[in-house]
């Protein structure tokens, strides 16, 4: 009993994990989107600092869902990791290009279109390749004992490449809410334009991928479609709705960090929303929560720290984003 | 592709080139992290405008090789799942865990202070600053603590069950934490950082040195340098004596490798010193040996009997090639790095230690000197645990994932195309930034004010200044 507990507690931890990772790199990701928007230098860079001095921590979660997998659900990790073997893949490789581009966009005149490029393409990369392997997760993973056993292009399908688009457009939509709060003067007012168009863009693409997945699987279909789960099926729309409404009212009255919050409500809401379908699954259809956790002894030990040092983690990050707070000023920046 | 491209041996190759290049840049921000929080603690203290200057000279540097650390990292921590994935769920309930401690307590740690590092002086103040300086180093610190216990304990395991699945279960954390390798690598590999900083940092001086020995901050950044050099490379080699002493306890199969040691030796070893390891015919050709001497390293005894190869399987024997030359690469380098700290200390002496060419050139060629050491002490220490993973107990040919050859050749190709162009490039824009001397801002004449008044910062660093962009 007290073994399913803890799998359960760290399934939370592990959600919790990716759905920060989800809504902070999610931004920065999508102010990286945003960069062909303008194509004036001074503009930006501005863009750039805004995230400068926070990205390196955010991108971290992403490497706490990855290894917070590895070490409390070591057999979901040994099976998702092959079957979405090219996305990930291509993930990383879009990562490195982006992550780089912070610091070498700085440290040369010539190539500095060519980091640009580096900047968005990789960025592109990343947030396509997270909502594939997201619409493949969902879709299901086949797996024969205790090794993933489908296909090679098995994660490549019109559903995984619909999901690609969505958090493509839903991060876009993060990145254009959060310049509108950090930034002034004509690219803030360009932002402010752009934010109508991604919020409708994510809105169909989300209502696309809740119609969809209930019948990608028919447990989804029961609990979407049966009381009394039938009951999210409202609720979950209802909420969406409002927080679109949310993002529309503070662009329309300037109010700079409505926007951002509501979107990052529209994500929050998205998450719920695949968790409610995934419960109690880890990998669906082939391992539950419970037949992917480690034993006992490991989720223990990882929890005792963990339940420490989070909350530490948070206070510090919460900090420096303190520190960094209010419109971003041109003439700042260490380069 | 050749049959023998097989994609255990693909992805051998690929494991080998990512943490190659990722752990060049770790070892380099490991010491520089420390370096820095060392010079803003003794601005701080003395408001010598020297050390500021150094401080904002290699913090831009250390951007850079943190930047690229953190992403070829990340390529790191998914790759247990997507090519070794037998691996991960067999090791991952004791190899997990640590592994996640150290994204929690050390990742986390850096990456939410880095920011106030580089851009936050002017917002925190100075004395939030230096926390901020110093949980990044000790963030690095604590970074390469888990990771050498990770590492140790797949050299070393201890504390561990199996159950009846096949996975390694922990029984005993403290034992797994604290493995029997573990003191011995972690104290290696720190020093292996600050002796590879040291000799960056010492470049770089001597290089500015060279073409003005007045420039202060080069003066003493050469000097703080030769001071660590001269220090530090004793107690390495006092450090990797005792490591290898843990290993020949351990895995005497890899002493025997680095040794060339293909027979035993029942009444006192030789020491090996060149020749080249014939596996075919399991001897070393042309060697040139010193008698008795490995005995005498190894057991402290000039007759002390010692086992070779021939005690071991063939099938448990790791290659001796590579293990053999790598090992003398390593510790031919230590000495040279030996030999450059006593040059340092002998001309400071004779109160010349800026004023000694041929001391500065010596330092700028060893300025690489570090990387290829501790490239070549990982490749000794990882081939020679071959033909594990998990030594003795699991085998690198039942780690593997279930891929196939043309999805690992794929990967790794377009990881060795990405990798060069990414990090040569960002490789010359160190270059670049080294080749620049290192001055303070006022004398730049960017700023309009004096440098600072009344011993308060001042508004602006200089390279805050859109000129200096460049």
């Amino acid at each position: 009993m007290f073994g399913l507990e803890l799998s359960f507690i760290w399934a939370g931890i592990i959600a919790f994990a990716v759905l920060t990772y989800v809504i902070l790199d999610g931004f920065d990701l999508g102010v990286a989107l945003l960069f062909p928007v303008t194509k004036d230098e001074g503009e930006r860079n501005v863009m750039m600092n805004s995230v400068a001095p926070v990205w390196d921590g955010n991108e971290t979660w992403l490497v706490l869902g990855g290894g917070g997998l590895f070490a409390v659900f070591p057999l979901a990790y040994a099976v998702v990791m092959p079957a979405l073997y090219m996305p990930i893949i291509l993930m990383l490789l879009g990562l490195v290009f982006r992550g780089v581009a912070f610091e070498y966009r700085w440290r040369t005149k010539g190539w500095k279109p060519l980091w640009d490029m580096a900047f968005f393409g990789g960025s592109l990369t990343a947030a396509m390749c997270q909502g594939i392997a997201l619409g493949a997760l969902v879709q299901g993973i086949e797996v024969t004992g205790r090794a993933y056993s489908g296909g090679w292009w098995d994660w490549l399908t019109p559903f995984s490449i619909v999901t690609g688009i969505a958090v493509t457009a839903g991060y876009a939509l993060l990145g254009a809410t959060w310049l509108v709060l950090k930034l002034e003067g004509r690219v803030q007012a360009h932002m402010r334009e752009l934010a109508w168009p991604l919020t409708l863009a994510t809105l169909v693409f989300m209502a696309i991928f809740s119609l969809w997945t209930p019948f990608t699987e028919a447990v989804y279909f029961e609990r979407w479609f049966t009381w009394p789960t039938a009951i999210f099926s409202v609720t979950v729309p209802f909420l969406v709705l409002l927080c679109a409404g949310g993002v529309f009212y503070g662009l329309r009255n300037y109010h700079d960090a409505t926007p951002f919050l509501c979107a990052l409500a529209l994500f929050v809401l998205g998450f719920a929303g695949i968790g409610i379908s995934f419960y109690p699954w880890l990998v669906p259809p082939s391992l539950t929560i419970e037949q992917a956790a480690a034993p006992d002894e490991s989720l223990a030990f990882t929890l005792v720290g963990t339940l420490v040092l989070i909350p530490l983690i948070l206070a510090y990050t919460a900090y420096a984003y303190w520190v960094f707070r209010g419109k971003i000023d041109p003439e700042e920046g260490y380069h | 592709m050749p049959d023998a491209m097989t994609a255990e041996l693909l992805a051998r190759i690929q494991f080998a080139f990512t943490v190659s290049f990722h752990i060049v840049f770790p070892a380099f921000s490991i010491g520089l992290a420390s370096y820095l929080a060392v010079l803003n603690g003794l601005w701080l203290w003395t408001r010598d405008e020297a050390y500021h200057t150094l401080f904002n000279y290699w913090k831009k540097i250390f951007a850079v090789a943190f930047g690229m650390g953190v992403v070829s990292g990340l390529v790191m921590s998914y790759q247990f799942g997507t090519n070794w994935s037998v691996f991960a769920d067999k090791a991952g309930p004791v190899v997990g865990p640590l592994m996640a401690y150290e994204v929690l307590s050390a990742f986390f740690l850096e990456a939410g202070f880095l920011g106030i590092m580089l851009f936050g002086r002017n917002r925190v103040g100075d004395g939030l600053h230096m926390a901020a300086t110093a949980m990044v180093a000790f963030g690095t610190l604590l970074s390469a603590t888990w990771i050498l216990s990770v590492n140790s304990w797949m050299h070393t395991p201890a504390g561990y069950g199996i159950n009846d699945v096949g996975q390694f279960v922990p029984v005993d954390w403290w034992k797994i934490v604290f493995n029997p390798s573990f003191p011995y690598r972690l104290v290696h590999m720190v020093l292996a950082a600050y002796l590879t900083t040291a000799l960056v940092v010492g470049a770089v001086a001597a290089w500015h040195l060279l073409h003005d020995n007045r420039n202060r901050a080069a003066r003493r950044s050469f000097s703080m340098s030769m001071w660590m050099l001269c220090i530090v490379t004793p107690l390495q080699i006092f450090a990797g004596d005792q490591h290898g002493l843990n290993t020949l306890e351990h895995q005497p199969a890899k002493v025997m490798a680095m040794e060339g040691h293909y027979d035993s030796h029942p009444d006192g070893a030789p020491l090996i010193l060149f020749g080249i390891p014939n596996s075919e015919e399991k001897r070393v050709d042309y060697a040139v040996q010193i008698p008795k001497l490995s005995s005498l390293i190894l057991k402290h005894d000039l007759n002390a009997p010692l086992a070779g190869l021939d005690t071991i399987p063939e099938a448990d024997q790791p290659p001796v090639g590579i293990v053999f030359w790598s090992f003398r690469v390593m510790i031919s380098l230590g000495f040279l790095m030996l030999g450059l700290g006593f040059w340092g200390l002998w001309a400071r002496m004779r109160d010349r230690l800026y004023d000694a060419p041929w001391l500065h050139r010596a330092a700028v060629a060893m300025g690489p000197a570090g990387f290829v050491a501790v490239l070549a002490g990982w490749i000794t220490t990882e081939v020679g645990r071959q033909p594990f993973t998990v030594y003795g107990l699991l085998r690198t040919a039942d780690s593997l994932a279930p891929v196939q050859a043309p999805a690992v050749a794929a990967s790794l190709i377009a990881f060795v195309v990405v990798y060069f162009f990414v990090f040569g490039a960002g490789v010359y824009y160190i270059l670049r930034m080294m080749a620049k001397e290192p001055t303070p801002a006022a004398r730049l004449g960017l700023r309009d004010g004096p440098v600072r008044a009344a011993g308060s910062v001042a508004a602006h660093d200089d390279d805050q200044n859109p000129a200096m962009a460049e």
